[in-house]
């Protein structure tokens, strides 16, 4: 156990360093500089500002120079705002946006599995219908759409709901149901996928015929192993819902993270793409040891094949 | 009963490991989540203050890169800081330049020096005097090469400054300078028409030089934000919200009925679009381009056509075949109906452009610039494309070469359409097949600077009230110059108009040079922009300097 863990924590530092990597040098060979600007900036101004910060040395010696800052915790500073680092701008968007994840992350948590299981109980009857109905909704209907949807028929009709803006709990509201449809119908569609082969097992056949009612059958026996690929999954998932989503952000006007990501790019703000970057992987890789470590306890079958090796 | 137990344990483990313990290494302790929205709501009580207080409520499209003028770059950041700071002069609600916070100013015999006095009342928000010496700072700080301000060319028109900014003088040879506490004296390279003008423009607003000195992060926080102009910053929320509110120590405080202005940071035009409908915004702008063509279907009394100085055009890179032919060039912009473009497809109240210079600036008269010089384009399709052939014919190309050439433009919506209504009337037009092409913003200023395109979008917005911010932008090696036009009679015009200090000679040169370049064509002028915005019923006193975005200083909510 312990060996493979510290196996698996070196691999996740070269899986990192090879991200950092990759990003730097693919992102310095798109096209386009972070300090063009549509004006008449003259070109002294703008050499003063790539010897600023840096851009003027060779490729191989910014890459350096930027691992050595990486290792000492630093960011950088964004080539956008005068403002805030990048390490400021992570600081203070990632809490808006994992508040904002974890509260679309509790909504699919309950209600997708839920509705899975529902589906797979009463398959090809009604409640199925109408459960794998949000399922395909959830899934097909880009976010996007969703949110204007909500603020449309929702926010301007429920007076207490705010169209955007952040703030208050009742901000998160919509944002987060808008959020959490996707994992929602996508936990849903797994949850019964699993379940209904679960129900099909020998070892269900067995404990109806031990005379076990149905929801003890239910409860005990099917549910538990069903909702073991959905914690598979729950990795990705949730570093996904934690750094929070562009498209949602922008409709909701929320200052989180997600922004970020796309805004970098756009702008070529290359220490904050670096930042958000470095930042999602770490929280993707230690959440995917996560729920491999999770999983060995949840899975006996694992500990012993892994034991066993 | 245990095992569903350690399932939902370890889930919650997930969960809370991920808030404590991803947190990159340089980052203080991250707060709770769960606090973020409740210390907000604790700081943020809206509704109560909105019935004593008379607080504006509206949006800043995006989060300002710095509130620090010296740094500032756009309309995000210039339309806070033209609330929260006053230059030496300044642009009243009859849009004339009048003195801010000087009380009158000296101009030599020739033109070149200029003396400013300060009023005597003038206070920084901390209750510091504003002094001719914070003046003098503030611009010497702004040219200083190793801040490296977008905007210092706005302060190359002082003597001295040009060198010192690029590193080739120091700072004791720029030559503005206090003389005493009230009085500033600012010597210019060559007789500037609209340098008072200047002044009004944030880049040359002053800063506290007690306060700059001592703390060099003064403008990163609304607490240790220092300003002179009607309203202060109070709170800034980063990416959420920013609020100022009146500035008691303002001169003229006694004229300005707002208490403050609180302005959301949304940067999703129909969000806040959304949001103004539903009554929690009293001024919005920019507004969608279907929510003003629809607007403007209704009258609706909210929405305002904000004057601009803007001009919308393409660029003909004169360094490719065939757009090194004058004719060919003629013969493009005689074919674009810009009528129609501005009708169906821009739909803001744009105006089809008639030149490079927009309406709205004053001639040596006082009069409407475009009114003397009349209009240089006209649409004309048969002697347009006569022209196109005979062009064509002269660089030895056919129609068919044209399937190569590629019309280059920044990735929106708006601008798409435009670049499709231009193929569609060339196609129709000139019988030319010609491609689209979008790219980033920043991948387009590459381009347009390596001279690696044919034809691109671009738009300039004037930067003060003279027709000179247009016609300089096409002199030889100005760094806007994209198109690469090269006239040595058009340079010579232009030197004429920016140092000349006879108004008579100045204005000559300028309609002049403008007849010249829309008779070489290196550009197409497409429209002239407009900016529309949208307030309640009960909001008055708004008002829109050409230049600027409006102004809310001496607004009044009247519910």
């Amino acid at each position: 156990m312990k060996k493979y863990l510290f196996k698996r924590i070196i691999m996740s530092a070269i899986t990192l360093w090879a991200i950092i990597t990759i990003t730097f040098f693919l992102m310095h060979s798109i096209p386009g500089n972070p300090f063009r600007k549509e004006g008449k900036m003259p070109q002294v101004v703008y050499e003063n500002l790539q010897k600023k910060y840096g851009l003027d040395k060779p490729l191989p010696e910014q890459y350096i120079i930027y691992l050595k800052n990486l290792l000492k915790g630093d960011f950088g500073d964004s080539m956008k705002s005068k403002v805030e680092t990048v390490n400021d701008m992570i600081r203070r968007g990632f809490p808006v946006s994992a508040y904002l994840g974890l509260e679309a992350l509790f909504i699919a948590l309950i209600f997708g599995p839920a509705l899975g299981a529902l589906a797979a109980l009463y398959q090809n009857k009604f409640p199925d219908y109408i459960s794998m109905i949000i399922a395909i909704i959830g899934i097909s209907v880009p976010s996007f759409i969703m949110g204007t949807i909500l603020i449309q028929f929702v926010a301007k009709n429920v007076s207490w709901i705010p169209i955007g803006g952040w703030g208050e709990f009742k901000h998160t509201f919509l944002p987060a149901v808008a959020l959490s449809l996707m994992p929602l119908a996508y936990m849903a569609r797994l949850m019964r996928s699993s379940m209904l082969e679960i129900l099909g097992q020998d070892y269900i056949k067995t404990a109806k015929s031990k005379g076990l009612s149905k929801s003890i059958v239910i409860l005990k026996h099917a549910i538990r192993n069903a909702v073991l690929p959905i914690i598979s999954v729950l990795g990705t998932l949730i570093s996904n819902l934690l750094v929070g989503s562009f498209v949602i952000e922008k409709i909701f006007g929320i200052p989180g993270l997600g922004k970020f990501f796309v805004q970098s790019i756009n702008n070529r703000d290359y220490t904050l793409i670096m930042g958000t970057t470095i930042f999602y992987a770490i929280i993707l890789i230690v959440l995917l040891l996560l729920v491999d470590i999770a999983y060995i306890f949840i899975d006996p079958r694992i500990r012993l094949t892994k034991e066993g090796r | 009963m245990k095992r569903s137990f350690i399932v939902i344990m370890s889930l919650l483990l997930v969960i809370a490991l991920l808030i404590t313990g991803c947190v990159p290494k340089g980052g203080d302790e991250v707060k709770e989540p769960t606090d973020t929205p409740s210390t907000d709501s604790s700081a943020t009580p809206p509704s109560e203050s909105k019935k004593e207080a008379k607080i504006l409520r509206t949006n800043n499209g995006s989060e300002p890169g710095s509130l620090d003028p010296a740094l500032a770059q756009g309309t995000h950041e210039s339309w806070v800081l033209d609330h929260t700071f006053e230059g030496l002069m300044k642009i009243d609600p009859d849009l004339k330049v009048v003195p801010g916070m000087a009380e009158e100013y000296m101009i030599s015999d020739d033109s070149l020096t200029y003396t400013f006095t300060l009023r005597d009342d003038i206070k920084w928000s901390n209750g510091d005097s504003v002094t001719a010496h914070d003046f003098e700072f503030a611009w010497k700080r702004a040219l200083d090469p190793e801040l490296a301000s977008d905007y210092a060319h706005q302060l190359y028109y002082i003597k001295g400054g040009e060198a010192y900014n690029t590193g080739e003088g120091t700072v004791d040879d720029v030559l503005v300078k206090a003389l005493d506490d009230k009085t500033l004296e600012v010597t210019l390279e060559a007789p500037t028409a609209y340098f008072l003008e200047l002044t009004a423009f944030y880049t040359l607003y002053p800063v506290n030089k007690k306060v700059v000195e001592s703390d060099p992060d003064w403008a990163k926080n609304a607490s240790t934000h220092v300003s002179n102009g009607p309203f202060t910053l109070t709170e800034w929320e980063h990416n959420a919200t920013i609020k100022i509110r009146k500035n008691e120590n303002y001169y003229d405080s006694a004229s300005v009925k707002l208490d403050g202005v609180d302005f959301d940071i949304i940067d999703d035009e129909n969000t806040t679009w959304q949001k103004y409908e539903g009554g929690d915004y009293d001024f919005l702008t920019p507004l969608p381009q279907a929510v003003v063509a629809q607007m403007k279907d209704n009258n609706n009394p909210e929405l305002i056509i904000g004057a601009e100085v803007g001009t919308y055009y393409y660029n003909l890179n004169s360094k490719v075949k065939p757009f090194n032919n004058i004719k060919v060039r003629r013969g493009l912009s005689m074919t674009l109906d810009r009528q129609t473009i501005v009708d169906k497809i821009a739909q803001g109240g744009q105006i089809a452009a008639e030149g490079v210079v927009p309406f709205g600036l004053p001639d040596e008269n006082g009069k409407e610039y475009r009114d003397a010089v009349g209009k240089l384009v006209e649409y004309n399709v048969e002697e347009g494309k006569k022209l196109f052939l005979e062009g064509l014919a002269e660089e030895g190309m056919k129609i068919e070469d044209f399937k190569n050439i590629v019309i280059l433009y920044n990735t929106s919506e708006a601008h798409k359409k435009i670049a499709q209504a231009a193929q569609e009337m060339w196609r129709v037009n000139l019988g030319i097949e010609i491609q689209l092409e979008n790219v980033d913003f920043q991948v387009k200023l590459d381009r347009e600077k390596a001279g690696d395109y044919h034809i691109s979008r671009a738009g300039w917005i004037g930067d003060y009230m003279d027709p000179i911010t247009f016609i300089e932008l096409w002199e030889s090696n100005s760094s806007f110059n994209d198109a690469k036009y090269n006239s040595p009679e058009y340079d010579q015009l232009v030197k004429i108009a920016k140092t000349s200090p006879d108004p008579n000679e100045r204005f000559d040169a300028m309609r002049k040079a403008e007849q010249i370049v829309m008779e070489d064509m290196p550009i197409v002028p497409v429209y002239f922009y407009t900016q529309p915005y949208a307030q309640k019923s009960y909001v008055t006193g708004v008002y829109k300097p050409l230049v600027n975005y409006p102004k809310l200083t001496y607004a009044d909510i009247n519910k």
